[in-house]
């Protein structure tokens, strides 16, 4: 369907792509692999005419072409589903999957009717049982990607690329979005897929291309190639082999909560977090797996005070009875969290990394009422070298790091409030293998220094690899724990999936 | 490389070099305006626009606007000036309580920081936009003023009061020294103080700034107080400069300090800009106020080219950042 041919392209003088050749058939999920930085998504922007100057050929259906705009590309049949979806939440499906592109009767009017059916029409066929007119506000991640995915049905692309659409969305949301790819394969569409999550690729791609540095580096059938080999092919060198830490450790109580309920905001009957009980230790990590909607991220949001109206827990910290009425005390008291969505949550990504390190605890440096810039810059320092953050000086801007250092510098701004509890919500999101790796060698290296470690996450290699305990949440309850000897992607899942009736 | 970090400086100096030019343009055209005489009467003029226009920068860094301090500067000028000359009287009681000039000026203030709290109060308790808490204080302290001094002036009010408006000290107008200890305070807070680092996260990342535990609600609140204290000290300047507590005093005055700002390089979304460089802002309008003054441009136009200046630093301002 389509192939390149020698794409090169340079960002003022630094090279992105390098010589980059691929095939893309029709009928089959190509998927493209590569860290961070590889190439990816420069590739997938020429490709869909994002970016029009470059050196080489795109040939498509047997023709030279050169897209120069996002709409030359989407005419020639060319879809591309972003990370980040491009709906307008206030707009119903219909309006959406029109927008730009409106049916008007004879004289000039909006065709509504002509419009919803056709919407209907689409999402029959892609199962979603939702009517066209519903908001795009009022619907789940995963059906807003389905939306999406309408919206290139409708303008008869042929090719689909999908950039991480499962970093968003709940397990049984993943299943559903197989079913619709496999689908559009059986039509004959060529369905690009870029993902991280390798084992994913394993179930639903036919052929993979690996980028490293802007080359690729080998292409082949899915079928002919191993999980090991194809990591080994992305990073170009073995990586460490993560720690499986069960060595038996003393049960010393760091934390303990008990009975911890959270309402909805706006209705107090209902609850999100139902009699959450459980014990953490010192220098333990302890997993807590759940889907997508278990709860997890509104726990770590309660034990750090964020919603102390809504809370009600016994918590005791250190032996002593502790309540949060605000994140400033939790954090004072030493607790600590890495939140999931860095960018939204952890960093100010204008401000620089010493900035950004000291956000938490600016207090240690003010004795005076002045801040002490010679200390501040003294403590980020240290930080940078302790935790390997990759920069030029610690006067750089956060928003140029790339997602495994800005991780480390949402980290080190936590530690350097000193806790004794630490919370990460899923910390290796969006990153690259190596730097996972790095974070799991870090987290590792804190907890055998004494602190507690809370890791929140929805990969379960992850959650097996390095958790020492494991507390399985769904629909807002505790259902099960697990020592990591006795812990499987079976039995964790199985008390995962929440059990309606 | 080189090239860019020279691009980087230049952008960095851009307000003062536009200044510089602005200077040199005006003096071309009249022998009047390089003058000793001149350059005090224009920072004088100034002054009280720097006081506001500090205050707004801070509004503004946390991502917030405070459109009141126009109408704060009357109440505060009024509620100084009638304290000083009538006190208070309550007949009914046969009470009278009189106020030295420190007392009334202390007053004054005290209502700003009052009301700029009670700004800060109804944006972080009640979610109340900035714009639309701040337009309803507009309104509010402009009626308070009305009824306070019943629409008339408040005139007359002796030469010690005089004194900060119109004095000189140690050479140099009282008002320009009230203006630098402003600006003095202002760059010590926003450069060497934990608020200062809290405005900027704030105005950067609010979200995040709440959950690495800084009390958000606080830090506004102590933003807008400052906003209202700073206006207050305007309404005073004002009100001793004129000799005279105007019951309009002030109006649009918002327009002009959020021109300072803009103008100087702050986001109006918050967390980039300097208090120098609102400094720069507001010493450009000002320049450009008395130039058009002097090359007897008509007021209808002086209008039009305030409003192209602030289209085009603003412009100017995009392109840089795109750039970054």
């Amino acid at each position: 369907m389509l192939a390149a041919r020698h794409i090169s392209k340079k960002f003022s003088g630094v090279t992105a792509l390098d010589d980059i050749n691929l095939e893309l058939p029709a009928g089959k999920v190509t998927a493209i692999i590569g860290e961070n930085g590889a190439g990816k998504s420069t590739l997938m922007k020429i490709l869909s005419g994002v970016y029009d100057e470059y050196e080489g050929d795109v040939i498509y259906k047997g023709n030279k072409v050169h897209f120069k705009n996002p709409r030359e590309a989407q005419n020639a049949g060319i879809a591309i589903i972003h990370q980040e979806l491009n709906l307008v939440p206030f707009l119903s499906i219909t309006e959406n999957l029109f927008l730009g592109r409106e049916l008007k009767n004879s004289i000039g009017f909006l065709d509504k009717k002509a419009m919803r059916l056709k919407a209907e029409e689409l999402l029959k066929k892609l199962k979603l049982s939702v009517s066209a007119d519903a908001l795009i506000a009022d619907l789940k991640v995963g059906q807003q990607q389905v939306v999406e995915i309408a919206k290139a049905l409708l303008y008869d692309a042929e090719m689909i690329i999908m950039d991480e659409p499962t970093s968003a969305i709940s397990e049984s949301e993943v299943e559903i979005l197989y079913g619709i790819i496999d689908g559009l394969r059986k039509e004959n569409k060529a369905i690009v897929y870029i993902s991280h999550k390798l084992d994913e690729l394993f179930k639903i791609a036919d052929n993979y291309v690996v980028l490293r540095d802007g080359k690729t580096i080998e292409s082949g059938g899915m079928k002919d190639i191993t999980h090991d080999a194809l990591i080994n092919k992305m990073v170009g060198r073995d990586i460490d082999i993560i720690r499986n830490s069960c060595a038996a450790k003393e049960r010393n109580v760091l934390l303990k909560v008990d009975g911890l309920c959270l309402t909805k905001a706006g209705n107090k009957q209902k609850n999100i977090l139902n009699n959450i009980c459980f014990e953490l230790y010192r220098g333990e990590i302890l997993g807590i797996f759940g889907l997508m909607g278990a709860g997890r991220t509104e726990l770590m949001e309660a034990l750090l005070g964020l919603h102390p109206d809504l809370t009600k827990a016994t918590i005791t910290l250190d032996d002593g009875a502790v309540k949060f009425s605000s994140a400033t005390e939790a954090i004072k008291a030493g607790m600590a969290l890495v939140p999931e969505d860095r960018k939204k949550d952890g960093l100010v990504l204008g401000l620089d990394i010493k900035t950004n390190i000291s956000l938490s605890s600016i207090d240690q440096h003010q004795a005076t009422g002045l801040i002490d810039h010679q200390a501040e810059l003294t403590k980020a320092h240290h930080y940078i070298k302790a935790l390997k953050i990759k920069t030029t000086s610690e006067k750089q801007t956060v928003k140029n790091l790339s997602g495994g250092n800005q991780q480390k510098v949402v980290i080190a701004k936590c530690l350097a409030t000193k806790p004794k509890v630490l919370m990460l919500d899923e910390p290796t999101r969006g990153i690259d293998i190596n730097a996972k790796n790095e974070i799991y060698k870090l987290i590792a290296e804190l907890a055998a220094s004494g602190l507690g470690i809370i890791m929140v996450s929805s990969e379960l290699p992850e959650i097996l690899a390095i958790s020492d305990r494991i507390l399985v949440m769904a629909d807002g309850m505790m259902t099960g724990e697990f020592e990591a000897a006795n812990a499987t992607e079976d039995n964790l899942l199985k008390a995962a999936i929440p059990q309606t009736i | 490389m080189i090239l860019s970090q020279y691009r980087s400086h230049l952008v960095k100096f851009q307000p003062l070099i536009a200044l510089v030019l602005l200077c040199i343009g005006i003096s071309l055209m009249s022998d009047k305006f390089l003058t000793v005489d001149n350059g005090w009467n224009v920072m004088r003029q100034i002054s009280v626009n720097i006081c506001i226009s500090v205050g707004m920068t801070l509004v503004v860094l946390t991502g917030g606007i405070d459109l009141s301090v126009g109408s704060i500067l009357a109440l505060c000028g009024a509620i100084a000036a009638g304290l000083l000359k009538f006190g208070i009287e309550v007949p009914s009681n046969n009470l009278f309580i009189g106020f030295t000039l420190l007392g009334a000026i202390l007053a004054g203030l005290i209502v700003g920081s009052l009301l700029g709290l009670f700004n800060g109060w109804t944006i972080t308790r009640f979610k109340v936009p900035p714009f639309v808490a701040t337009l309803a204080m507009l309104t509010i302290a402009r009626g308070l003023t009305m009824l306070y001094t019943k629409g008339f002036p408040i005139s007359n009010l002796g030469d010690n009061f005089a004194y900060i408006g119109t004095g000189w000290f140690a050479g140099i107008p009282v008002p320009v020294w009230i203006s630098a200890v402003v600006i003095g305070i202002a760059v010590v807070i926003t450069q060497k103080t934990a608020l200062g680092r809290y405005i900027y996260a704030i105005g950067g990342n609010e979200s995040a700034s709440k959950l690495s535990g800084i009390n958000i609600s606080k830090v506004k609140m102590t933003v807008y107080a400052i906003a209202g204290v700073l206006a207050a000290v305007g309404g005073i300047m004002v009100t001793s400069r004129l000799d005279s507590a105007q019951p309009n005093a002030g109006t649009s005055y918002e327009l002009d300090s959020i021109a300072a700002v803009v103008i100087g390089g702050t986001s109006l979304s918050g967390g980039r800009g300097t208090i120098m460089g609102t400094v720069l802002g507001a010493i450009i309008i000002g320049v450009l106020n008395n130039g058009l003054v002097l090359l007897n441009v008509s007021p209808f136009w002086q209008q039009v080219v305030k409003g192209g200046v602030i289209l085009l630093a603003v412009i100017i301002d995009k392109a840089n950042s795109k750039n970054d």
